[in-house]
C-alpha cells in the first residue's frame, strides 16, 4: 500500500484555495440522493453533520450519550485559537501555522495545519453567529487570552466552558437540520461495525443500547467523529464512555492507524486520590497565566509536607523552586503541554513532590491575588477554583492547587489524506478521531478549532468530491456484507456473554491503564515498552478467558457496552505501544528516555523520523504493518524546539 | 496513595435504589449495604464500587447515567435523599462527594421522576424531550459560511454575560425532577433568554417562543407555580429571572406575531 | 382552535389566566374590607346596612359582580385543569421528598389552600350573601326608609364561636395564598426587575398580611367585645 496524501501542489498559502475549486461538486438538486453517515456528534460530528445537512445530504447522526450534546467537547474549558488578530499583537495566519507545526514537534502535515490556520478565523464568525457567547470586552467586542505555547493572544474563551458553549452551537445547527428533516440523530446507539461493499465503507452495524438490538444503516459514505482513545490509561480527563470502539473497528477492516503512541499528558489536573478513582480532572490550562507551578527546592523538604510536619505556608520563598520560571525564562509557566507535564513528572521523580502521594507540584495564585485581587482572579478562574474545592476539600484561594499530569488528548488517530479520508474510501475522520494537525504535540485551545474546522469548513468540501464520483444507488440492509457484519458482532457480544469468568471489566481495564501510564505514559524506554507488550498480551488473553459480563445482549447493559470497549482499548494499547518501540526518537509527548539532549528535554531524529507512522491491521496478536508516510516541511524550518 | 485527606475514616452506609428492569415493567426500591466508602469519593465513584461488588456476587449492577463527571455534560440525574443531585447546592451527583454524608447513614437513590423522563432501566431516564423541545427552535438560523466577521456584531458586556449566564444550563434534567409539577419552565426559558438576549437571536425570536413553549407542552411537562424549587437545585445556577423572561417573550410572541395557527 | 383560545388553554396561558384573575380577585379583596370596615361604625350596624344596600342595588357592582364570578371561575377552573396537568407531569411520585430545601410550604400548597379558602367561600356566601340578595333577612328602617339588616346576621353569626374559628383559619389559608400569590401573579405575567421586584414582594407581604387581618379582626371583634 502506498500512501497517497493527496496534498495539493503549489505554495502552502494557495493549497487549499485551490484545492477547493479543483474538487468535484454535487448538484444541489442530487445531493438528497445521498446519505452520509457520521459517528459521534461532538465539535467535529454535530459540525460535519449541520452543515452536510445544510448543504442538502440527508445525513444519520449516531451518538452514544443520550444527547448529542453531551459528548466530551463539551467538557473542554479553556479556548479555541484562532488567528483573528484582534488584539494586534502580531498573529497572523502564518503565526498560527508556525506556532502549531512548532507546537506539534514537526511531526505535522504541513498543508493540514495551514488549512486549520486558515479556517481558524471563519470559525469564530460561524460560532458567533449561532449564538456562542464568547467572553467579551465592555466595548462589546470579543476578548481574548494567552495560551501555551504561544506568544500572542488569540484564544477565544466563554468563562471556563468553551468546550460546551461552541458544543451547543453545532448542536443547535445539529437541531436546526433535525427540524428541517434533513438530519436524523440516533442517540444511545453504539456503532459496533464498518461495513465495507465492494471495497467501499457504505455503512455501520450499531447496538441500540436501550434495547440491546443490533441494527445496521447504509449511506454513500462514513465519517467518523468518534473522539480519542485517552481512556487506554483507564484514568484520564476522558469521559467515562469515550471509547476507540468505532475507530478501531474501522481500523480492522483496513483502515490505518497513524501515530498511535502521540499522546497527550496535561499538566494540570487534579491528583488521584485513591484506587476508587473512576476519572480525573483537567484544570484549564489557561491557569498557568496566572498560577506559578513550583516544587520544595530540597526533598528533605518536602518529605516533610507530606508526612504533614509543615504545612505549605511554612516553605520561605527562598525554598521555593519556580521550575518552570527558572529552566524556561521565554515562556515560563506558558510552556506547551509537554513540557511542563514531563518536568513535573522530572520533579517527583527526584522526591520534590508535594501532596500525600508524593505525585503532585504545587500551582500557586498567591502572587496573581496580591496583584490583581481576589475578585479578579475569581472572575477570571471563579468556576475552576470552584470544581478544584469541591473535589479536593481544599481552598485555592488560600493554598496553592495541587495538580498533576493526566492522560488528556491523543494527537494519533486514523490516518487521512488531505481531504481527511482514510485508507478506506468512502471512510472519512475528523475531529480527534483523527491523526491530522497536531504532530506530536497538541497546543492548547487547538483541539475545538480542529474539530470544528474539519467539520464545518472542510469534510463538506471534500466528500462532495468522493460523491460525485459515486452511483446514487443505494445498498439495501439486507446484503450479505450487512447480514455478516451484524452475525460478527452479535457473536462477538454473545462471546463476551457467555464467558462469565470471575473479573470485573474495570477490573481488566485498570490493570491495562496502570500498565500504559507505567510503560507507555509521559516517558518511554525500550525494556519498558518490551516489557508492556507482553504484559498487554497477558491481559488480552487474561479478558477472553476470566471476564464476568452480567445480563443479557437484548437490553440496556452497561457492562457489555464496557466489555466491547475495554476489549478494543487492549488491542489498541498494543499497538501504541508497537509505535513508541518503533519511534526511538523523542518528539512531543513521545518521549524516549534513550533520546534526549543533556539537558533532559526531547531529543528529536528528523534524519530518521520524520514521517507518519501508518499502521495496518494484519490480524489480532499478529504484527501490524508499517507504512510511512514522510513529512516534508517547506515553509518551517525545523529546529530544536526551545522555549528557554 | 491517599487522598487531600488520609485521616478520614471509611464509611459504611445503606443504599435504598430504585430498581427497574425496563420502561414496561413496575420497580421498587431495593436495600443494599455499602462498606469501605472513602469521604473522597464521588458519589458516583462510591456507586461503582457496589456495581463491583453486584457484578462479583453475579447480581446485576445498577445502571445509571453519567459520563464525563466533571459536571458539565449533564448526564448524571440521580434524585438523592430527596434532593436533585442531592444535599450539595451548585452540585452535579458526579461532583457530589461522600464527604458530605457520614457513617451510618441511609441514603435514598431514585432516578428523575416525571411522565416526560421515562424510566429505561434502574436510574437511567429518557430525556430526549429536552431534544425536542431545542428542534422545535432553540437555533439561530445560519448555514455554514456566509456570516459576518465576528467582531461586526458587538455586544454590551453585560447582555454577553447575562446571556452567558442563561447558555450554563448543562440540560441535566435537575430543574424537572426538582419541581412538584415537574415543569421544565427553567430549562426552556434558559434556551429561550440566551438567544432572546443576543441580537442574532432577536430575528426569531417569537416563532421561537412559540415553538418551543407549544413543543414543552406537548411533552407532558407541568406548569410553573414559581416555587422556585428548579432554581434552587440547579446544579449551575440558572436563574429564575430567565422564566420571567421566557413569560415577557411568549406573552409579546402571542400579542404581537403574525402566527394565527 | 383559534390562535386564542389555544393560547389560553396552553400551560403558559392558563398561567397568565390565574394570574390575572388573582390579582384581580386581590382588588376586590380590597374592596370588600374597606366595605367591611363600616361594621366597625358604632351606629347600630346604620352605615353598614346602607353600604350592603348600595352594593346590592348598584349598576354598576352588579356589573362587576358577574365579572368577579366569572375571575372566580376562571381561577377554580384553571386551578383544577392546572393541577391535573401537573399530577399527571409526574404519575409516580418520589419515595422521599425534601422540598422544604428548595422552597416554601405555601408556594407548594396553593391548591391546598385554594380548596380551603373555596370551601370557606361557599359558607361564607351561604351565610350572607345569598340571604342579602335573595331574601331572607329581617328589615330595619334607616332614617325612614326600609333596608335588610345584614348587619344584625353578621353580629349574630360572630356570636358562634366555631363560626368565628373557621374565618379566622380560612383567614390564614387565604393570607398563605396571597404571600406566595401576589408576587407569583406578577412573575408569571413576566412582570420582574431588579428595581421592582423587591418592592412587588414586600408590598405583597405586606398586602397579604394586612388584609387577612383586616378580614379576620371582624369576627374576633364581635365575638369578643360586642
Amino acid at each position: 500500500m502506498i500512501l497517497d496524501s493527496k496534498i495539493p501542489e503549489g505554495p502552502v498559502a494557495e493549497k487549499w484555495d485551490k484545492h477547493k475549486f479543483n474538487v468535484k461538486l454535487v448538484n444541489p438538486a442530487n445531493k438528497r440522493k445521498y446519505d452520509i453517515i457520521v459517528v459521534g456528534t461532538g465539535l467535529a460530528g454535530a459540525s460535519a453533520a449541520a452543515t452536510l445537512g445544510e448543504l442538502g445530504y440527508n445525513v444519520k447522526a449516531f451518538c452514544f450519550q443520550d444527547s448529542p450534546r453531551r459528548a466530551h467537547s463539551i467538557a473542554a474549558q479553556g479556548g479555541i485559537n484562532a488567528a483573528k488578530n484582534y488584539q494586534n499583537d502580531g498573529d497572523s495566519v502564518f503565526r498560527l501555522f508556525y506556532d502549531t507545526v512548532k507546537g506539534g514537534d514537526y511531526r505535522s502535515r504541513e498543508a493540514n495545519v495551514y488549512r486549520l490556520a486558515q479556517v481558524s478565523v471563519n470559525i469564530i464568525d460561524q460560532c458567533v453567529a449561532q449564538g456562542v457567547p464568547f467572553a467579551r470586552d465592555y466595548g462589546g467586542l470579543l476578548a481574548n487570552r494567552s495560551f501555551g505555547g504561544a506568544q500572542v493572544s488569540r484564544t477565544f474563551y466563554a468563562r471556563g466552558q468553551t468546550g460546551q458553549q461552541l458544543l451547543l452551537g453545532a448542536y443547535s445547527a445539529l437541531n436546526r437540520q433535525v427540524a428541517y428533516g434533513k438530519v436524523k440523530v440516533f442517540p444511545r446507539t453504539e456503532m459496533l461495525d464498518l461495513v465495507m461493499v465492494d471495497g467501499k465503507a457504505r455503512g455501520i452495524v450499531v447496538r441500540n443500547l436501550i434495547t440491546g438490538k443490533i441494527e445496521s444503516h447504509s449511506a454513500h459514505a462514513v465519517i467518523l467523529a468518534t473522539g480519542g482513545y485517552g481512556n487506554v490509561f483507564f484514568l484520564s480527563t476522558n469521559a467515562m464512555g469515550s471509547n476507540a470502539t468505532a475507530a478501531w473497528r474501522a481500523y480492522k477492516k483496513g483502515a490505518l492507524f497513524a501515530n498511535p503512541c502521540f499522546t497527550q499528558i496535561h499538566p494540570t489536573c487534579i491528583p488521584v486520590s485513591g484506587e476508587y478513582q473512576s476519572k480525573l480532572t483537567l484544570m484549564s490550562e489557561s491557569l498557568r497565566n496566572d498560577g506559578r507551578v513550583w516544587v520544595p527546592k530540597t526533598v528533605e523538604m518536602a518529605q516533610r509536607l507530606r508526612k504533614g510536619e509543615i504545612t505549605v505556608n511554612d516553605i520561605a520563598e527562598a525554598d521555593r523552586d519556580y521550575y518552570l520560571e527558572r529552566k524556561y525564562p521565554a515562556f515560563g509557566n506558558l510552556v506547551p503541554r509537554d513540557v511542563a507535564s514531563r518536568n513535573a513528572k522530572l520533579v517527583c521523580d527526584e522526591g520534590r513532590g508535594v501532596g500525600s502521594s508524593g505525585l503532585a507540584v504545587y500551582l500557586d495564585f498567591a502572587d496573581a491575588i496580591k496583584r490583581e485581587g481576589q475578585a479578579a482572579i475569581a472572575a477570571k478562574y471563579g468556576n475552576l477554583f470552584e470544581m478544584y474545592a469541591k473535589i479536593t476539600d481544599e481552598n485555592p484561594y488560600e493554598k496553592p492547587m495541587r495538580i498533576y499530569p493526566a492522560v488528556h488528548y491523543t494527537m494519533g488517530g486514523l490516518w487521512v489524506d488531505y481531504n481527511l479520508m482514510t485508507t478506506v474510501p468512502g471512510l472519512y475522520a475528523a475531529g480527534e478521531c483523527n491523526f491530522s494537525d497536531h504532530g506530536a504535540n497538541r497546543l492548547g485551545a487547538s483541539a475545538l478549532m480542529q474539530g470544528l474546522a474539519d467539520g464545518y469548513f472542510v469534510i463538506p468540501y471534500t466528500i462532495g468530491d468522493y460523491l460525485a464520483k459515486m452511483p446514487y444507488d443505494k445498498v439495501p440492509t439486507d446484503h450479505p456484507a450487512f447480514r455478516e457484519a451484524e452475525q460478527a458482532v452479535i457473536d462477538k457480544n454473545n462471546q463476551l456473554l457467555a464467558i462469565q469468568g470471575t473479573r470485573t471489566v474495570d477490573s481488566f481495564h485498570k490493570e491495562l491503564g496502570l500498565i500504559m501510564w507505567e510503560h507507555c505514559g509521559m516517558a518511554r524506554n525500550e525494556e519498558g515498552l518490551r516489557f508492556a507488550k507482553q504484559e498487554i498480551r497477558r491481559v488480552r488473553e487474561a479478558f477472553w478467558r476470566d471476564v464476568k459480563v452480567t445480563g443479557v445482549g437484548e437490553e440496556l447493559n452497561q457492562t457489555l457496552e464496557r466489555a466491547n470497549r475495554v476489549a478494543d482499548f487492549i488491542e489498541l494499547a498494543e499497538l501504541m505501544v508497537d509505535d513508541a518501540q518503533s519511534r526511538k526518537e523523542s518528539c512531543g509527548g513521545h518521549f524516549r528516555e534513550e533520546s534526549q539532549t543533556p539537558e533532559n528535554e526531547a531529543l528529536r531524529d528528523d534524519e530518521n523520523y520524520a514521517y507518519v507512522a501508518a499502521w495496518e491491521f494484519t490480524g489480532v496478536g499478529n504484527e501490524p504493518r508499517l507504512h510511512r508516510e514522510d513529512l516534508e516541511f517547506e515553509n518551517v524550518k525545523l529546529t530544536q524546539r526551545s522555549y528557554k | 496513595m491517599a487522598g487531600s485527606n488520609p485521616n478520614a475514616k471509611p464509611m459504611s452506609l445503606t443504599l435504598k435504589v430504585w430498581r427497574q428492569k425496563n420502561r414496561d415493567t413496575a420497580g421498587q426500591m431495593v436495600t443494599y449495604p455499602v462498606k469501605n466508602v472513602s469521604p473522597d469519593m464521588s458519589f458516583l465513584e462510591m456507586l461503582d464500587v457496589l456495581n463491583d461488588d453486584l457484578e462479583v456476587r453475579n447480581e446485576e449492577p445498577i445502571a445509571f447515567d453519567h459520563d464525563c463527571r466533571e459536571g458539565i455534560c449533564g448526564a448524571c440525574s440521580l434524585f438523592i435523599n430527596g434532593r436533585a443531585h442531592g444535599p450539595e447546592r451548585g452540585t452535579t451527583t458526579c461532583q457530589l462527594h461522600m464527604r458530605h454524608f457520614k457513617d451510618g447513614d441511609t441514603i435514598t437513590i431514585e432516578p428523575w421522576r416525571a411522565a416526560a423522563f421515562p424510566v429505561h432501566k434502574d436510574l437511567v431516564v429518557d430525556r430526549s424531550a429536552f431534544d425536542r423541545i431545542q428542534q422545535a427552535g432553540g437555533y439561530i438560523s445560519v448555514n455554514t459560511g456566509g456570516v459576518p466577521d465576528a467582531n461586526e456584531i458587538p455586544i454590551p458586556k453585560t447582555v454577553a454575560d447575562k446571556a452567558f449566564d442563561a447558555a450554563t444550563c448543562i440540560q441535566c434534567g435537575a430543574c424537572v425532577a426538582a419541581c412538584k409539577n415537574a415543569s421544565a419552565m427553567l430549562f426552556v426559558s434558559a434556551k429561550v433568554s440566551q438567544l432572546a438576549l443576543l441580537p442574532q437571536g432577536k430575528t426569531e425570536r417569537k416563532t421561537r417562543v412559540e415553538n418551543m413553549v407549544a413543543q414543552m407542552d406537548i411533552e407532558g411537562f407541568g406548569a410553573c407555580t414559581n416555587t422556585g424549587a428548579c432554581a434552587a437545585e440547579c446544579p449551575v445556577g440558572i436563574s429564575l429571572e430567565n422564566i420571567n423572561k421566557l413569560r415577557r417573550e411568549f406573552i409579546v410572541a402571542k400579542a404581537t406575531s403574525e402566527n394565527i395557527a | 382552535m383559534s390562535w386564542f383560545t389555544k393560547t389560553f388553554s396552553s400551560t403558559m396561558g392558563r398561567k397568565i389566566i390565574m394570574s390575572i384573575t388573582g390579582l384581580f380577585l386581590c382588588s376586590f379583596l380590597v374592596v370588600h374590607l374597606i366595605g367591611n370596615l363600616q361594621l366597625f361604625y358604632d351606629d347600630g350596624g346604620a352605615a353598614f346596612n346602607l353600604y350592603s344596600y348600595f352594593m346590592a342595588n348598584n349598576i354598576v357592582i352588579r356589573i362587576m359582580e358577574i365579572v368577579l364570578l366569572l375571575g372566580f371561575l376562571f381561577h377554580i377552573y384553571d386551578a383544577i385543569v392546572l393541577t391535573r396537568k401537573n399530577k399527571a407531569a409526574r404519575p409516580i411520585e418520589y419515595a422521599e421528598v425534601r422540598p422544604q430545601e428548595n422552597s416554601t410550604w405555601s408556594s407548594r400548597n396553593m391548591g391546598l389552600l385554594g380548596t380551603v379558602i373555596l370551601v370557606f367561600l361557599i359558607i361564607h356566601l351561604w351565610n350572607f350573601f345569598v340571604p342579602a340578595r335573595f331574601g331572607g333577612l329581617e328589615g330595619v328602617v334607616i332614617e325612614g326608609a326600609e333596608y335588610e339588616n345584614l348587619y344584625v346576621r353578621v353580629v349574630e353569626s360572630f356570636q358562634i364561636w366555631w363560626y368565628v374559628l373557621i374565618y379566622v383559619l380560612a383567614m390564614v389559608a387565604l393570607a398563605y395564598h396571597l404571600i406566595h400569590g401576589f408576587q407569583s401573579g406578577f412573575q408569571t405575567l413576566g412582570l420582574d426587575h431588579k428595581k421592582y421586584t423587591p418592592f412587588i414582594q414586600m408590598f405583597g407581604y405586606a398586602f397579604s398580611v394586612i388584609v387577612c387581618l383586616g378580614f379576620a379582626i371582624i369576627p374576633l371583634y364581635f365575638f369578643f367585645l360586642y
